[in-house]
């Protein structure tokens, strides 16, 4: 254990000992935070929640193999019966039978619970995909800059401005044909992977600089602490303060804020396919059933229902998940 | 206060000159031809060339970006399309005409949705949270913290939809969402626009809620809140005139924000109720592949969060005294 990692856990050893009633036992603030967790009814709850859409989405084949359905085939044209002569579901509600459990998509005629469940798929693997990545670059900048200083700091504080001046969503939607069409020709169709990795890529040119900016100002606070300067006396290498020092004192800001940049990349990518500049068919997906859903929903509001809800359900356990992780780092602060 | 606001409307400036150099050199570097919009379907080669030269797109890059720059201060000639006078933003190869009308024509839209919807998410969220703060761990307190959690995690395409479909649709209490002019019909404006109002105003009011109320609860512990209660001023006053005042700085800076995005144009929710306003203009240009236009769209939404942040660093030194401004 290093010394700074102590200074954070200061407040809390104190309580323990209290907590378990009796003798000492030594914890790292990874245990305490996790016992801190453990004891939020919420924070459990939410936890449970945001696993399950996790494990929903892995087990997405295992789903389909069980109901028998996948969400490429177009049931409704397929099958006389189901769609009426206008492409919306014969049954009331959507279409929701004990055949189709979350009914019929109106036109296509796929299977509404299908889409969801690999849905799921797309937009954790897109959302945490670029999370991962805005959060380690914002890792880096942020150290950089922060403990650099100089120029350095000057340089990339502007860059920073620059990109949170920049008027993101209406960005990636006017240039997302604009690199289609470097990248593609116009006869072919733009392959799904290049597609996700755009858009991976615009979240996380957009993304990275907020996380940026507040790690920065961490650095700056802690490169004046007396644990790095006497790690410097000492003769530490650079290396070994950014890594030893200042890192084990950001992973509770950098946790907590990659717990909120999750569910909000979640609803951008969902945001920027409602506005067609996201995931192309046939890949299922959130953000393009929504699409649907608002073009259908004065004839068909079941189908807008089932992503609005998941998705709800879905933001706000993350979001309550965010706080909870918050509390349990950061015992002072009460809500 | 002076010093100040020159420094900042400078470095405002800049960033918002980097930020269209970056927009005009990745658009303008696409291979395809805006000139061929212009000359319409049937082009002959000729014309084709005249076009180009005309829109001045025959010259470098570089020079074209000095051009459109210089053009926003001084104006622009179009030779053969006639003036273009001095705010001019460019000039539309699909309407014919310049950029600049257009955007003036639309903006009257975008401003009153966000005005109104301000308006009622400013007063309702702090109210709220003011009555959270004051009945902390209260019933109340329960479901404001509920409800604006609710609020925060929900889409605006979900519930506006949802919101059309019964209120319009099913119920019919309201008319479908559409902008009249403030100055022609007043009670008619506000008809038009309240249910998108409302429908912001859910999810924008959330925030203030939940930064009105910590930031309350941290401030009536303080030692002068203390002190104004103990001299026996009324509870009314602490709490609006000593500590609301304290609350008002975060609460500035998430407005300044929230105001920014909306003008620099609120697409998702101008298109959930068919609005037209900046954020569908943009929408509509990036579909008619209209450069110029969303060149103009992505400049106003830059400025507006630009603007927005040096308007809000000034305010901090309203609010709070103690704020130097550097």
């Amino acid at each position: 254990m290093t010394i700074p990692s102590e200074t954070t856990a200061e407040p809390t050893t104190a309580i323990t000992p209290a907590a378990t009633g009796g003798s000492l036992v030594g914890r790292s603030p990874g245990q305490l935070m996790w016992r801190r967790f453990r004891r939020d009814p919420t924070g459990m709850i939410s936890a449970v929640i945001v696993l399950f859409f996790i494990l929903v989405a892995v087990g997405a084949p295992l789903i389909s193999l069980l109901y028998g359905k996948d969400p490429y085939t177009t049931y409704g044209q397929d099958r006389p019966g189901l769609l009426n002569d206008f492409g919306f579901p014969l049954l009331p509600n959507g279409g929701i039978s004990s055949e189709f459990w979350f009914g019929i998509e109106p036109g296509l005629g796929r299977d509404v619970f299908m889409q969801l469940v690999y849905g799921i798929r797309t937009s954790l693997l897109i959302a945490l995909t670029a999370t991962i990545a805005t959060t380690l670059i914002g890792i880096v900048v942020g150290i950089v800059a922060g403990y650099v200083g100089g120029r350095t700091d000057y340089f990339i504080g502007r860059v920073i401005d620059v990109l949170l001046s920049f008027p993101s969503t209406l960005f990636i939607i006017a240039f997302m044909p604009v690199l289609e069409n470097l990248m593609v020709k116009p006869e072919e169709e733009t392959p799904v992977w290049l597609r996700a990795a755009t858009l991976i890529i615009f979240l996380t040119i957009f993304g990275w600089a907020g996380l940026a900016r507040l790690l920065r100002g961490n650095v700056l606070s802690l490169r004046e602490r007396e644990f790095v300067e006497a790690a410097k006396v000492t003769g530490a290498s650079p290396a070994r303060i950014v890594f030893k020092e200042l890192l084990p004192n950001l992973w509770t800001p950098i946790l907590i804020q990659s717990t909120l940049l999750l569910p909000a990349l979640v609803t951008s990518e969902a945001a920027l396919s409602f506005l067609g500049v996201g995931m192309i068919e046939p890949t299922p997906d959130w953000g393009r059933m929504f699409l649907r859903g608002t073009e259908v929903y004065t004839d068909d509001i079941t189908y807008l229902m089932f992503p609005g809800i998941a998705l709800l359900i879905f933001v706000i356990a993350f979001n309550l998940l965010g706080d909870s992780v918050r509390d349990a780092f950061d015992p002072k602060i009460r809500r | 206060m002076l010093r100040f606001l020159t420094r900042r409307g400078l470095s405002a400036a800049f960033i918002l000159l980097i930020v269209s150099a970056v927009t005009f050199f990745l658009f303008f570097a696409v291979p395809g031809d805006p000139a061929r919009l212009a000359c319409g379907k049937v082009c002959p080669p000729e014309t084709l060339v005249q076009a180009r030269h005309n829109l001045g797109l025959d010259q470098p890059i570089f020079v074209q970006f000095v051009e459109w720059v210089s053009g926003i201060f001084v104006g622009r000639e179009y030779e053969g399309l006639g003036h273009c006078p001095a705010p001019c933003l460019g000039y539309s190869f699909v309407n014919q005409e310049p950029v600049f009308g257009t955007i003036v024509d639309r903006l009257p839209v975008t401003l009153s949705l966000t005005v109104g919807a301000a308006v009622v998410f400013l007063l309702f969220g702090v109210g709220t949270g003011i009555i959270a703060a004051l009945n902390q761990g209260k019933p109340l307190d329960k479901i404001a913290s509920v409800s604006s959690l609710i609020g925060a995690s929900v889409q605006i395409y979900f519930i506006g939809t949802l919101a059309m479909y019964f209120l319009v649709f099913q119920w019919q209490v309201i008319e479908r969402p559409r902008y009249v002019p403030l100055t022609e019909d007043p009670i008619g404006w506000a008809y038009g626009l309240l249910l998108p109002w409302i429908v912001l105003a859910i999810i924008f009011t959330a925030n203030y809620t939940r930064m009105t109320r910590s930031t309350m609860v941290e401030q009536l512990s303080e030692d002068y809140v203390r002190t104004a209660r103990a001299k026996g001023m009324s509870a009314r006053t602490v709490v609006l005139r000593f500590a609301l005042r304290g609350t008002l700085t975060p609460i500035a800076t998430i407005f300044g924000i929230d105001l920014a995005s909306l003008i620099g144009g609120a697409i998702i929710t101008e298109t959930t109720f068919s609005l037209q306003g900046i954020g569908r203009l943009s929408i509509q240009s990036v579909n008619n592949d209209d450069l110029p236009m969303l060149m103009a769209t992505v400049l106003l939404a830059a400025a507006a969060i630009v603007v927005f942040n040096v308007i809000v660093d000034a305010l901090y030194a309203v609010i709070d005294p103690r704020v130097r401004l550097s």
